[in-house]
């Protein structure tokens, strides 16, 4: 990267001084100026002087703003000297910077009132252009950006001259140039390199100032403006477009969580369960009450609290699984509509258990700090929580792939799906076998519902939020086909999130289901059909 | 002619309710309140409740029960019958809503609304919102089932995209900006056909329509399954590849039936929401139209009566549950459904029938028929 850039770089900078020398050579020391009007003791002149010591941009500027903030900037009446003490209170000669030796004697501190308060705040801000800090520095040369402040040019060409950090440099570059192209005394030729300044940070806030333009510039910047602002809204579309990919995928990976249980129980044993979305709220309560005791007894494990939560909802819920089987489903194979029935009415008593034993609100389930913060890359942002649960889904998705492709309780589910008869023939526990798939799809259930407790509240209607959702990825996928599952739900995920900035949240699930239901007459065992004899029992 | 198919239990059944439709609002008018034999002001309309919801229950037992088509969304036509009269009952509040806008009901001059949507004309005059009220569900369900049945999606996919269709229903009815009132749906009624809404005459007539369109709704679908058409249904519902191959037009079979159930399942929504004073988006709650199918099975599925029946047992339960343990209704709903599926799947009457008809048959046979020779039925 770039001698060339580089080399750019500091021709542009260059160029800048030049044209901008003679401005700043006109207030010949705007620094000198600013201190003698602190020292005349009137509100009006100090106002002046907070206002021109704040786009100075000399080098101790901050130093005084905040001593003066603080009511700690003096002045000597007798030699209009201006003096402010530091953080660790030694007296400081505001004009060279020194630390005076022996304190006069008479010092008078610079007063303020109400409206100076709020010009002292003012220009601490545009003043972080100079803060030791770099994120504050690059917030400050954004600032600058979207104000557009001619008279911040001084200020933000000091910055500029001693700027180390690449990013805040840029940064810095560009707000510079949002005031070179509407700053009339600079030339054309300038102006589209400041244009093309401008169109390289490529966000949303570049194309506004492009837009804003004044209709009065010449036409060579105009066309200069106009090219600049399509390249930013093809890039800007193309970020869109990623965004929504990204949000897509992490929509569809909620999905496939949930619905990658049912896929088990639908697909392998073919069991409407719709009790399915309550074995994700059991999860999620689960890993509710995990926290809750990690609270109380030993608060240092709370970080891991999500882990010990995975394992300790894929237990509960696949016992409870396994409980329902047992009970009521055992009597109902073969008959899926009455599957279907029983376990809504196996839902409805679920949600009011847990209704009665943690009341109807929402749950407080707390993030771990590992979890918090987000990821930026280009024009994306991500939450970690977001990513997290992307790779947990397909981790989960993989791990049940090879349970059902590589293991002998895989082997033996397959046999018992394909075969029954045969399957027991041949020695398998079918009945066991049964409990076993029932119990590892309620299981995958509530590990689902450990990972939603992340991003929804928790609260005994979160499985009936899930339940048609899973249903339309399993139907849309292909029932039995763990593949379709997956496709499924990241179709569905990114179909959702590229029709919601056109339709709205809610007109673009209309349609998605609608298109489901249109899908399902096209093709009526989804999209990855199982194809032949078992198909149709 | 018709009536020739009735049955025995038909025959109770019909007696029943149209002594129920005339009896009530005679001892909710004529009898004085402190008589014992009273019926109080607020019962009218709960029970006329009641009837709506059992007309429903039939029309979902003649698809379910005959069809073998199970609709998990059979509250949308429901819904929507309720909803185009909610329609032309909020025309009939006039200047005496809130705004007093003489067009416009309240909540469209709360959304700024300067003219009446399209789909709102018409909805002043009676006889239109009537002809609405059939029209309106039988549009949706002859396009949602010319798509369903064309293409053979049938079983548990075909009661999955039902569920797709209510809730994508519930969602647009739930926006603000569909036209129909929002969350809040229509509510605060005046008057009907003239007819104060809140007086007990009106209820009373309200009622007493409720039980004829019940006992109409019933008629029609005896008549429909006992005729040859309903036999090609119950044929369908056995064995639908065979139907086929026999040479019957299947999909159109079940497309007729799936219509004239929505219709009566509209009519059913039009007698409800002037007798509950409000309806809203909440009646597309896929969770409702499970409950409607829970009605049907717990009193019987393929009887008809005992579908009505079961609508009234389960409501009745819930307004007594909901009122007096409330947090038991669910566990109570829940286990209900569980325990018919696991051990009465032929619902209430279909096991008091066949407890009746074997009873009969011990009684008949007189032990001349060996002990232990399996009944065809079992």
């Amino acid at each position: 990267m770039t001698f060339a850039y580089y080399r750019r770089l500091a021709l542009a900078l260059c160029l800048g001084f030049l044209i901008f020398a003679p401005l700043s050579a006109a207030h010949a020391d705007p620094v000198d100026d600013a201190l003698a009007l602190f020292a005349t003791d009137s509100f009006n002149d100090t106002a002046s002087a907070i206002d021109a010591i704040g786009k100075s941009g000399a080098s101790n500027s901050a130093a005084i703003v905040t001593a003066l903030a603080g009511g700690k900037l003096f002045f000597d009446p007798a030699t209009k000297t201006v003096y402010y003490r530091d953080a660790a209170g030694k007296l400081i000669d505001a004009k060279t910077a020194a630390e005076v030796a022996a304190e006069p004697a008479g010092l008078k501190t610079v007063r303020l009132n109400n409206r100076l308060r709020t010009l002292v705040a003012a220009a601490a801000g545009s003043l972080d252009i100079l803060s030791d800090d770099p994120a504050k520095r690059r917030s400050a040369a954004n600032a600058v950006f979207k104000s557009r402040d001619a008279t911040a040019l001084a200020a933000v060409d000091t910055a500029l001259a001693k700027e180390t950090n690449n990013g805040v440099k840029e940064a810095l570059e560009q707000a510079r140039a949002a005031i070179i192209v509407t700053f009339a005394g600079a030339s054309e030729a300038d102006k589209i390199k400041a244009i093309n300044t401008i169109a390289g940070r490529g966000d949303g806030d570049a194309a506004a100032l492009l837009r804003s333009l004044p209709a009065d510039i010449p036409e060579a910047v105009k066309t200069a403006a106009a090219d600049a602002l399509s390249d930013i809204e093809i890039k800007q579309a193309a970020w869109a477009a990623g965004q929504n990919i990204v949000y897509g995928i992490s929509l569809g990976s909620v999905l496939l969580l949930a619905a990658v249980g049912l896929a088990i129980t639908f697909g392998q044993m073919g069991v409407i369960n719709m009790a399915h979305g309550e074995m994700v709220m059991i999860g999620a309560y689960v890993t509710f009450v995990v926290q809750d005791v990690i609270r109380t007894s030993a608060p240092g494990l709370f970080d891991y609290s999500l882990l010990i939560a995975i394992p300790m909802a894929f237990l509960v819920s696949g016992a409870v699984g396994i409980a329902i089987e047992r009970s009521v489903i055992r009597f109902l194979y073969g008959r899926p509509l009455e599957t279907l029935l029983a376990t809504w009415g196996i839902s409805l008593i679920l949600i009011q258990a847990i209704r009665s034993i943690f009341g109807p609100t929402n749950r407080e389930v707390g993030a771990p700090s590992w979890l918090s913060g987000s990821l930026d890359l280009g024009g994306l942002s991500l939450t970690y929580n977001r990513i997290a649960i992307v790779i947990f889904a397909l981790l989960v998705f993989f791990a049940l792939l090879l349970v059902l492709k590589k293991t002998a309780l895989g082997l033996q589910v397959r046999a018992v799906t394909q075969n029954r008869r045969m399957a027991a023939a041949m020695g398998i526990r079918t009945d066991w076998i049964d409990a076993m798939t029932f119990g590892l799809g309620s299981g995958v259930a509530g590990m689902a519902g450990v990972a939603l407790s992340q991003i929804d509240n928790v609260s005994p209607n979160l499985g009936q939020g899930y339940i048609i959702d899973s249903f339309m990825v399993v139907v849309f996928g292909g029932v039995g086909n763990l593949w379709g599952t997956l496709v499924g739900a990241m179709t569905l995920g990114i179909a959702n999130k590229f029709l919601e900035p056109y339709a709205g949240a809610v007109l673009g699930k209309i349609l998605l289901l609608v298109a489901i239901i249109l899908f399902i007459q096209k093709r009526p065992r989804g999209l990855f059909a199982l194809k032949g004899r078992a198909v149709e029992a | 002619m018709i009536l020739r198919h009735i049955d025995r239990a038909g025959w109770v059944f019909l007696g029943m309710v149209i002594t129920a439709g005339l009896l009530i609002p005679a001892l909710n008018l004529f009898v004085p309140a402190d008589n014992f034999f009273h019926v109080p002001d607020y019962l009218v309309p709960l029970l006329g409740k009641y009837l709506c919801f059992a007309l429903l229950a039939i029309s979902i037992d003649l698809i379910w029960g005959y069809a073998g088509i199970l609709s998990l969304g059979h509250g949308a036509f429901f819904a929507l019958g309720g909803y185009a009269m909610g329609m032309y009952l909020m025309r009939q509040i006039g200047t005496r809503g809130v705004y007093a806008d003489p067009i416009l009901p309240d909540f469209m001059v709360f959304l700024n609304y300067k003219e009446l949507p399209w789909f709102w004309y018409g909805f002043d005059m009676f006889w239109f919102a009537m002809i609405m009220v059939i029209l309106v569900p039988a549009i949706l369900a002859f396009v949602f089932g010319w798509f369903a049945f064309r293409s053979r999606v049938t079983g548990v996919y075909l009661s999955i995209i039902t569920q797709a269709m209510v809730f994508a229903l519930m969602l647009a009815f739930f926006r603000n900006d569909m036209g129909l009132g929002g969350n809040n749906g229509f509510t605060d009624f005046k008057d009907i056909v003239g007819f104060n809404i809140q007086a007990a005459e009106t209820r009373a007539v309200l009622f007493f329509l409720s039980a004829m369109a019940l006992a109409g709704g019933y008629i029609l679908c005896r008549w429909i399954v006992t005729s040859k058409f309903g036999k090609v249904l119950v044929a369908i519902r056995d064995a639908e590849s065979r139907t086929r191959f026999i040479g019957y037009r299947v999909e159109n079979y079940k497309l007729v039936v799936f219509v004239l159930s929505a219709v009566i399942a509209g009519i059913a929504g039009a007698l409800y929401t002037p007798q509950v004073g409000i309806i809203n988006p909440s009646e597309f709650a896929p969770a409702n139209s499970i409950e409607m199918v829970i009605w049907v099975a717990v009193g019987g599925r393929g009887t008809l009566v005992g579908a009505a029946l079961g609508a009234l047992v389960v409501n009745a339960g819930k307004t007594w549950f909901t009122g007096a343990l409330p947090d038991l209704w669910l566990f109570a709903l829940g286990g209900l459904f569980v325990f018919v599926t696991l051990f009465l799947p032929k619902g209430i009457l279909g096991t008091l029938s066949t407890g009746w008809e074997k009873a009969q048959r011990r009684f008949r046979s007189d032990g001349s028929v060996p002990n232990g020779v399996p009944s065809a039925a079992e």
